[in-house]
């Protein structure tokens, strides 16, 4: 494992100016070994649900994955690319509405192939999440010389 | 009748803030609804593939459930998402995105849904949803 909190932090803001990201207003707050956190603003025009306010799953979910990306970074910024093999999210409870969520995924195992990682989002409290997300990532680009398997 | 299920079917959808940003649609034959993502550039999740963002497909695959069981349970406020196991097989490509949601189970406050999407060929799946929804009750007649 390699942390390079410099080069790692410049492929996370190059992944954080992706259109899609953009478009949903996503805020990248830091990045520590293996770990990623990333902001969700609260917006009128992601509402899922207009009967209560709340903020569409599916946001949830690109935050989520997103996240989970960048922490692979934050793990070892040498491979080129990443791609979500599956993901799993649990809904612990409906976010508040007109509050901004907060993810932070942390990427726990690395292979040569596949990065294993956890996440969760949350308003102010990650012990008291909205949701909690288990991904697996395929790793594409050069693996690092020497790297174990 | 299909008339006005599929009316009902675009209120639902036109309610839904979300469902505006994604530009998400649905046509309904009968009982059969397949939901439309026509591309557009903000989709985008990785230029260098070029790719929609892997949690946009997953997030159009949960409305497809959620707009599935509109239609299936239409006397009754949106379900809740209680989990959703999403599987990517290849990239989706910068064109338009299909998908079909199948109500293997409707219990009594639980509904197990299945979501396919695809964008040329149905054959060539992009990625599947799986998803536990928790229905609500029943809405009080007028």
């Amino acid at each position: 494992m390699v942390f390079d909190l410099k080069a790692a932090t410049a492929l996370a803001e190059r992944m954080m100016r992706t259109p899609q990201v953009v478009a949903l207003g996503f805020e990248f707050l830091g990045l520590e070994p293996s770990v990623a956190k990333v902001k969700a603003p609260y917006r009128a025009d992601l509402v899922g649900d207009p009967a209560t306010g709340v903020i569409a799953g599916g946001v949830v979910t690109t935050l989520l994955d997103h996240t989970c990306g960048l922490a692979i970074k934050a793990a070892d910024s040498a491979y080129a690319a990443s791609a979500t093999l599956d993901l799993r999210i649990d809904y612990m409870r409906p976010a508040q509405p007109r509050r901004d969520i907060l993810a932070r995924a942390h990427c726990y195992k690395l292979t040569h192939t596949i990065a294993f990682l956890r996440a969760v989002a949350y308003e102010v409290d990650p012990d008291d999440p909205v949701a909690t997300a288990q991904g697996v990532f395929v790793l594409s680009g050069a693996p690092p010389a020497g790297g174990s398997a | 009748m299909s008339e006005g299920a599929a009316g009902r079917l675009q209120a639902v959808l036109d309610a839904i803030p979300y469902v505006r940003f994604l530009g998400m649609g649905a046509e309904l034959a009968g009982d059969e609804m397949t939901a439309i993502l026509p591309f557009k550039p903000s989709l985008v999740g990785n230029p260098m593939v070029p790719a929609l963002h892997g949690g946009a497909v997953g997030a159009f695959m949960e409305m497809t459930a959620l707009a599935q069981l509109s239609i299936v349970e239409p006397a009754r406020r949106q379900p809740k998402t209680i989990d959703v196991t999403i599987e990517y097989l290849r990239p989706a490509r910068e064109v338009t995105t299909y998908a079909r949601a199948d109500v293997r189970k409707l219990g009594r406050r639980i509904a197990n849904v299945h979501v396919e999407a695809w964008q040329e060929a149905r054959a060539s799946p992009v990625a599947f949803l799986r998803g536990h929804f928790l229905l609500s009750l029943p809405l009080q007649a007028d």
